[in-house]
């Protein structure tokens, strides 16, 4: 727990260097994000990447290559439905230990931009909420899918390498070039921790940006469904 | 011994890990990959801005690759000292200890991951094209300083990350506090180090030797003075910087060791 903090903050403080040194190159401002903002938008981003849990354990990936998956299948449960529920209450842990710790670093050491309105807050933490389910829905997928490829630790490593970027954990997704910005909008990946950081900094609108997350949490969330219920199908139980 | 059983070991390794062919080429490219993660990191920000911390895009490209490689090196040797806290937590390093040969070398070999080549590839591509799109003016000392560089550079990262996983002979679970060293300092040395805070810096940069993987040698090769205000020659003392570091985890990873206590079974 601490080792995860400190990660956050040794990787926040990169970034906030890195960061701050582009934006004094071009003037203290690029696409709506200046020092404060930037600064927020870092170390929230810090504290809501162990929140969402963008990169799992792939524990489940490997009960299904072990085949323990089928203790898991045989509980009188919906396997997806009572993983996200331990995922929720591992999210309610990791409020107090992953996200707040390094926003209140953020808040204390650098200049830190505080939502304008009080109405703001609630609305943060319902798309926060909203960005845990998405990205449990992703990680669940990733999981799964060793049902068909066995092996899944390609897969789940080409997620952990390419999801920082895609949610806009390293770099604002307003930086990105405008094709890229359109193309990547249309896909679940900034509605896992961009959105929320937009919500908190009051940028864009917060009703389209909470839409948008909700319609990602329920197509991902259906797409496991179904994809679940094929890999039951498939599942054969060796001996007894 | 040690002549015959190292390299069989590697051999063997090596094999096993070219039989999954679908696999390890997956990996491969999930490795070519993650080494693209900072570059377009770089690119992203340059498309808004025209230079960090006083240097252009191509300049900072060329730490980045230095970095890259360096550390690709590294992780290709040392970055099986991961396993460390299993094989502590486990007992298993008691195994280690049993054998008649050293416990760094035999971690070491353990698992040479060889999908790491796909990092060394993709920075040493980037390497290639920042050397030839930056002003240098060629001399065979720079040539030296060029191949001697990403040696030097993934010894340096190679003693970051014995020191920083000796931890876990004190704190089992250290393995993200290792971490947030290790990558860290990848992270740290693949921009000009003047970008960043005076503490951050003095740690990162000196204590953690980072400034000598990328940054210095750059600034070398490119005939650039300091912005910090250190002398220009400091940038061909990198070799020196990792035999020293070399020297230093070594002794830090023998009183690690000797502070080892199996769990006994």
């Amino acid at each position: 727990m601490l080792a995860g903090m400190t990660t956050n903050v040794v990787f926040g403080l990169l970034r906030v260097a890195v960061l701050a040194a582009a934006l004094k190159a071009a003037n203290g401002e690029i696409a709506e994000y200046d020092i404060a903002a930037t600064n927020t938008y870092v170390w929230i981003g810090q504290g809501l990447l162990g929140f969402v849990l963008l990169w799992g354990n792939n524990e489940l990936a490997e009960r299904v290559r072990s085949g323990d998956v089928v203790v898991d299948l045989y509980r009188p449960w919906h396997l997806q439905g009572a993983l996200l529920a331990e995922d929720v209450g591992r999210g309610g842990y990791a409020f107090l230990v992953r996200l707040a710790p390094p926003a209140v670093f953020g808040m204390l050491l650098f200049p830190f931009q505080f939502p304008a309105h009080a109405y703001q807050w609630p609305l943060f933490l319902m798309s926060a909420v909203i960005a845990l389910v998405s990205s449990f829905g992703i990680r669940f997928l990733v999981e799964i899918s060793s049902f068909w490829l066995i092996d899944n630790r390609g897969l789940y490593g080409f997620w952990n390498v390419t999801s920082g970027l895609l949610c806009g954990l390293t770099v604002p997704i307003a930086f990105f070039p405008e094709w890229a910005r359109e193309v990547l909008w249309l896909t679940p990946f900034p509605a896992m921790l961009q959105a929320p950081i937009d919500v908190f900094l009051g940028h864009g609108n917060v009703v389209k940006l909470l839409l948008y997350q909700l319609f990602w949490a329920a197509a991902i969330l259906a797409v496991g469904h179904f994809v679940l219920q094929r890999a039951v199908r498939k599942v054969v139980v060796q001996g007894g | 011994m040690a002549d015959v059983i190292y390299p069989r070991l590697i051999g063997a390794r090596l094999r096993s890990q070219l039989s999954y062919r679908a696999s390890f080429a997956m990996d491969f490219v999930t490795q070519v990959i993650a080494q693209c993660y900072e570059l377009l990191v770089i690119l992203i920000l340059f498309t808004q801005i025209h230079a960090l911390g006083g240097f252009t895009k191509n300049e900072v490209l060329l730490m980045y690759a230095f970095a890259g490689t360096a550390f690709g090196v590294a992780d290709l040797f040392a970055g099986q000292l991961d396993n460390l806290p299993t094989y502590i937590r486990t007992g298993n390093f008691d195994v280690l200890l049993m054998r008649p040969l050293g416990t760094l070398p035999q971690i070491m070999c353990s698992d040479i991951r060889l999908r790491r080549i796909g990092r060394i590839s993709g920075a040493l591509a980037v390497l290639g094209y920042a050397l030839a799109n930056v002003p240098i003016g060629w001399t065979p000392a720079k040539v030296l300083l060029v191949i001697a560089t990403p040696i030097a550079g993934s010894v340096i990262y190679g003693a970051v990350w014995v020191v920083a996983c000796s931890i876990c002979f004190w704190i089992v679970d250290g393995r993200e506090f290792a971490n947030a060293v290790t990558y860290g300092s990848n992270a740290f040395t693949s921009y000009p180090i003047n970008v960043y805070s005076r503490p951050l810096r003095w740690f990162m940069a000196f204590v953690v030797p980072g400034a000598f993987v990328a940054y210095y040698p750059s600034l070398a090769l490119l005939g650039k003075q300091d912005p910090l205000g250190l002398p220009g020659w400091v940038g061909w003392t990198s070799p020196l910087v990792a035999a020293l570091a070399a020297g230093v985890a070594g002794l830090v990873w023998r009183f690690a060791v000797r502070h080892y206590r199996g769990t006994g079974s």
